[in-house]
């Protein structure tokens, strides 16, 4: 295991003391699958970051899984449309917990240049979003830096969060159900 | 064939349906009666010297202060054995923009009458599925007429004083 | 189900089939709208028996942005990045496209430098084009290394654009009039590179599909049509080729010098996916060979025509002279004039005729602007190709057509 920083380590002969926290979040953190939610131009520049040149694989993005529950993070990518949105909604209910969601470019973010009738003006306006990647389209340089951050995220949750009664809360605003194992704490 | 060739055979031949023809800008341009315009373009489709055997493109236009004009149909069409396109307009009135569909001589106008419909409201008679397409089913305006704006008016995230509107 | 032999089934289009067209049940599959092998948001639901197809029906629209609409509230320069996203992958062909609509309107020609320089670009964008659907056919194939190579060729062309305009993707290159910078020397130097280097790439990447046993029996016989049904449909581009008819813009109608360069189109036999993959491969060698041309012959002259209201003026004239200023802040506040008339301009996109039909009434922003879309025009014979094949069948097909969901909905 790697060096877990400000905690005690007591190193002995063949075993590491840590916390579970930080010994899941360092699992969960190197090994994100992402679903890739690519609906326009977001989605040409996510396939030049999966590609050879700014490989996302190195970030431990090796399985693109294009099933909702089989998936941790929720990449948003292009514009969002008023017809498209229960759909989105849909796919991110049915992800299992715990999972986060990555809005790429400028449409998902806020609706972008696209200012009408028909496009949504930003996702968050029906799912919590964790990272927004600005640009038209970003550059990979871009998406990868957001996708690092969620990494930051994903390192330093508790594992707890998404039992507790603060999220909850969030998702409520939205009027999304959290449904876990043990809700009833 | 140049326009000019084209525009005397149109006129040989469909004198009596031809409202008014005029050259822009390198095309042709005729104006038909609605109830012509079926008509007219399947005798084009079926001549063997004008031959236009291929719909480029089936549109509107809305032209509020016209009265009893409002809604322009135009229909490019293009004739590849003499490489010459050719537009043709029909000019609707607002309280019945309606016109007969033309799916049955070119199998391609099914979506593009339904798109025209779905932006504009125009009714085209005998089409087989004439239904919104492009926008959400739950709309019950027609979004490209003049009258209505661009933008969600419910929307709360942006304040149109900071857009310049 | 006891009573099978009274059981007549109706589809949802309406046609209704009886017991001996079915053996069994019939399932009703969704197929989209987020789907991997969908490659833009588009659904489509499949009626099946077995793994057959005996219908379908299909919704688009999930990514309607209105620029028609939108079209109708900007000045004609800030149209071109909505232009941009049409047909994404090859955004400079709809760029270009729309300058050349322009100045249709404004009877404006341009100088043969720029003439050259936009068959350069143009063509550019259409092996950008070509690469990624036919990469995407590997993949759906299950090929996915054919994803890989195109992608890392597809990086050189990105490099090209952002030397011209800065952007990779959605570009907004060039001006009304022609260009705003001429080509850098690090421009003319990656662009013979690219074009030392990218033909035995190219080869190399074919080689892996082209007699490939298992990639023939796949693609050989995947969605046909025949070249009538294709016409009465309207198909243009790659797609019309492939089903025999050759009918390409830049031939019947040429524009921005076209008709000097010497290229043949390739046309195919049957209008399956093999003949579509193999249309576009060609396409891309005959690409290659115009840019040779072009390059070889760049004439020259200025990068772009004399219209002062519509062409930025140097900086240093803007600072200097009156009426470099008065243009200036004419151009960039969106007040040019512009005649009142209406034009029809098409050019060849990467997947057919891409029109553009312009009404302008004589104010800041046109009146009317409609795009004719390739892709939402053939969409429609859809159903016809895959009806009666396996869904896995359908799959490859509607990678084959190269369906972009900007093009599709606009």
């Amino acid at each position: 295991m790697g060096k877990i920083e400000d905690l005690e380590v007591i190193n002995g002969e063949g075993y590491q003391l840590t916390t579970l926290d930080k010994a899941v979040a360092l699992a969960r953190s190197n090994s994100v699958w992402p679903l890739p939610f690519a609906t326009s131009c977001c989605g040409i520049e996510f396939m030049a970051t999966m590609g050879s040149m700014y490989d996302l694989s190195r970030f431990g993005m090796e399985r693109m899984s294009f099933t909702p529950r089989q998936s941790d993070l929720l990449i948003v990518a292009g514009t969002i449309s008023k017809k498209l949105a229960p759909v989105l909604k849909k796919v991110y209910e049915q992800m299992a917990e715990p999972k986060w969601v990555l809005s790429v470019g400028a449409c998902a973010s806020s609706g972008g240049i696209f200012d009408t009738y028909s496009v949504l003006q930003g996702i968050d306006r029906i799912i919590p979003v964790d990272v927004y990647v600005p640009g038209c389209p970003p550059r990979p340089e871009q998406i990868i830096d957001g996708v690092m951050n969620i990494h930051k995220l994903v390192k330093h949750e508790p594992m707890r969060r998404r039992y507790s009664e603060e999220y909850r809360h969030l998702l409520g605003n939205y009027q999304i159900e959290v449904t876990n194992a043990d809700n009833d704490k | 064939m140049t326009n000019k060739e084209l525009q005397e055979a149109l006129e040989a031949k469909f004198s009596s349906q031809i409202i008014a023809s005029e050259e822009l800008h390198d095309a042709l341009i005729i104006e038909l009666a609605p109830n012509d315009v079926h008509g007219f373009i399947l005798a084009l489709k079926e001549d063997n010297a004008l031959s236009f055997g291929f719909l480029t493109l089936i549109g509107a236009v809305h032209y509020p202060d016209e009265l009893n004009r409002e809604f322009c149909v135009v229909y490019h069409l293009h004739s590849w054995k003499n490489a010459i396109r050719l537009r043709v307009k029909s000019y609707l009135p607002k309280s019945n923009p309606s016109i007969q569909t033309i799916t049955d001589i070119y199998e391609g106008a099914n979506w593009l009458e339904r798109e025209t419909f779905d932006f504009f409201g125009i009714q085209f008679e005998g089409h087989p599925n004439l239904t919104r397409i492009l926008n959400m089913d739950e709309m019950d305006y027609h979004p490209m007429r003049k009258e209505y704006h661009l933008e969600d008016q419910t929307r709360e995230d942006k304040d149109d004083r900071f857009f310049g509107r | 189900m006891e009573n099978a032999e009274e059981r007549i089934y109706t589809l949802p289009n309406g046609h209704v089939l009886s017991k001996e067209t079915i053996d069994g049940d019939i399932a009703i599959v969704n197929f989209g709208p987020t789907h991997p092998a969908t490659h833009g948001i588009f659904q489509n639901i499949l009626t099946v028996d077995g793994e057959k197809i005996l219908s379908s029906e299909q919704t688009v629209g999930y990514i309607h942005r209105a620029f028609e609409k939108l079209a109708e509230r900007r000045p004609y320069n800030q149209i071109a990045p909505i232009t941009d996203r049409l047909n994404y992958c090859s955004s400079p062909i709809n760029n270009i496209g729309w300058h050349m609509t322009v100045e249709k309107l404004l009877q404006v020609e341009v100088p043969k430098r720029v003439q050259y320089m936009r068959v350069i670009i143009m063509e550019l964008a259409r092996i950008a084009d070509h690469l990624i659907c036919n990469s995407i056919i590997g993949v759906d194939t299950g090929a996915l290394t054919s994803f890989f190579y195109p992608f890392s060729e597809r990086e050189k062309i990105y490099e090209l654009y952002e030397e011209m305009c800065g952007a990779r993707l959605t570009t907004n290159i060039g001006r009304i009039g022609g260009f705003d910078k001429d080509f850098t020397p690090v421009f003319h130097e990656k662009l013979k590179n690219f074009l030392r280097t990218f033909p035995k790439a190219f080869e190399e990447w074919n080689g892996m599909l082209e007699r490939n046993r298992i990639f023939m029996d796949r693609t050989k016989g995947a969605g046909p049509i025949s070249a009538e049904r294709a016409l009465a449909f309207g198909f243009t581009g790659p797609n019309l080729r492939a089903a025999g008819v050759d009918y390409d813009v830049r031939v019947m109608h040429p524009y921005s010098s076209y008709e000097d360069f010497d290229f043949i189109i390739p046309v195919g036999v049957n209008g399956d996916t093999y003949d579509r993959f193999m249309v576009r491969q060609e396409e891309i060698r005959q690409s290659i060979r115009i840019i040779e041309q072009a390059y070889n012959n760049l004439p020259e002259g200025p990068f772009h025509a004399d219209i002062p209201e519509f062409f930025l003026p140097d900086k240093k004239e803007v600072y200097n002279n009156m009426e470099a200023l008065i243009y200036h802040f004419k151009i960039v506040m969106g007040e040019s004039e512009v005649p009142v008339g209406e034009v029809y301009h098409s050019v060849e996109g990467g997947n057919g005729e891409l029109g553009y039909f312009l009404i302008s009434d004589g104010g800041r922003a046109p009146y009317r602007l409609q795009f004719r879309r390739p892709c939402f025009i053939y969409y429609q014979a859809y159903p016809e190709m895959i009806t009666g094949a396996n869904i896995s069948d359908a799959v490859i097909t509607l990678s084959s057509i190269n369906v972009i969901a900007g093009e599709l909905d606009a």
